[in-house]
């Protein structure tokens, strides 16, 4: 199930496995690496940044900045990145604007995961949909790497 | 395309002009504009292309034309609405560039997330 806002994206999905292991996946940065598929340096920590690289099939090497916010066993884990293309600040970004939130609740078949993404509208200026709208041809190498990822 | 899996391309080509010159809309304004329900509301009256007056714009919505208008400059700061007059009326119309690169953008974002949680169901459930 998917729903975009006019200013927020929402994921919910039901995982036919407990929350504790829904919750390892997420928190745990080595876990977490593995199907994100970034190298972490730390372990996540509330009020901590999160650093770390790419290793996405074919943008390995490039950056991970996170600042980690709430993490609440079992029930929610956030974190605020920038909106760049490297993840790191730009030029008169002070704060990383975009809030992701992990919410997990238990359910009978397992748990549902509700994913997060939002503070579109406090972007100083939005880099994603220039680089975007300007690289329709990396979306298409993209979409390639995953296709061929996925089939693998 | 970065981001572990939600990745952006590292290199920024060139800014591209807007076609008649002005520079892009600020797109958080545009998401900021799009933030409130009776703005929603206008934007979907203007959905069917035409020009509206302030009126035709007011019917319907319990607010007086003043509040709509304050609505209507919101949405014109955010380049999502422009105006222009008839005669001695004051017609507004939607800007679909400004739109179509909100929805556009989010929808990006929304694929990006779809991706990664491909990944995660993958990895949880095999």
């Amino acid at each position: 199930m998917a729903d975009a806002d006019h200013d927020k994206i929402t994921k919910t999905i039901e995982l036919k496995v407990p929350i504790a292991r829904v919750w390892r996946a997420l928190t745990d940065h080595k876990e977490f690496g593995r199907w994100f598929q970034v190298e972490l340096d730390q372990k996540f920590e509330p009020g901590e940044k999160s650093t770390g690289r790419m290793t996405y099939p074919g943008h390995e090497g490039a950056p991970w900045v996170v600042y980690v916010e709430r993490m609440e066993p079992e029930r929610l884990f956030s974190f605020r990145w920038f909106d760049s293309a490297d993840g790191s600040p730009a030029q008169g970004d002070d704060q990383p604007a975009l809030l992701v939130e992990f919410l997990l609740e238990k359910v009978p078949s397992g748990t549902r995961l509700t994913i997060t993404e939002s503070g579109f509208s406090a972007l100083p200026q939005p880099r994603r949909i220039e680089v975007m709208r300007r690289n329709e041809e990396g979306w298409n190498s993209q979409a390639e790497n995953l296709a061929q990822y996925c089939s693998a | 395309m970065k981001r572990a899996g939600i990745v952006r391309p590292k290199t920024l080509p060139n800014i591209v002009q807007h076609k008649d010159q002005r520079p892009a809309p600020v797109m958080a304004a545009v998401f900021a504009a799009l933030g409130d329900d009776t703005r929603l509301v206008i934007i979907s009256k203007l959905q069917d292309g035409a020009d509206h007056s302030i009126s035709k714009l007011t019917e319907g919505l319990s607010l007086t034309r003043q509040g709509v208008s304050r609505h209507l400059r919101v949405l014109e700061e955010a380049r999502l609405v422009r105006r222009h007059r008839v005669g001695r009326e004051t017609r507004y119309h939607l800007e679909v560039e400004a739109l179509e690169r909100a929805r556009h953008y989010l929808a990006h974002v929304s694929a990006q997330w779809d991706d990664a949680i491909e990944r995660l169901t993958k990895h949880l459930e095999g």
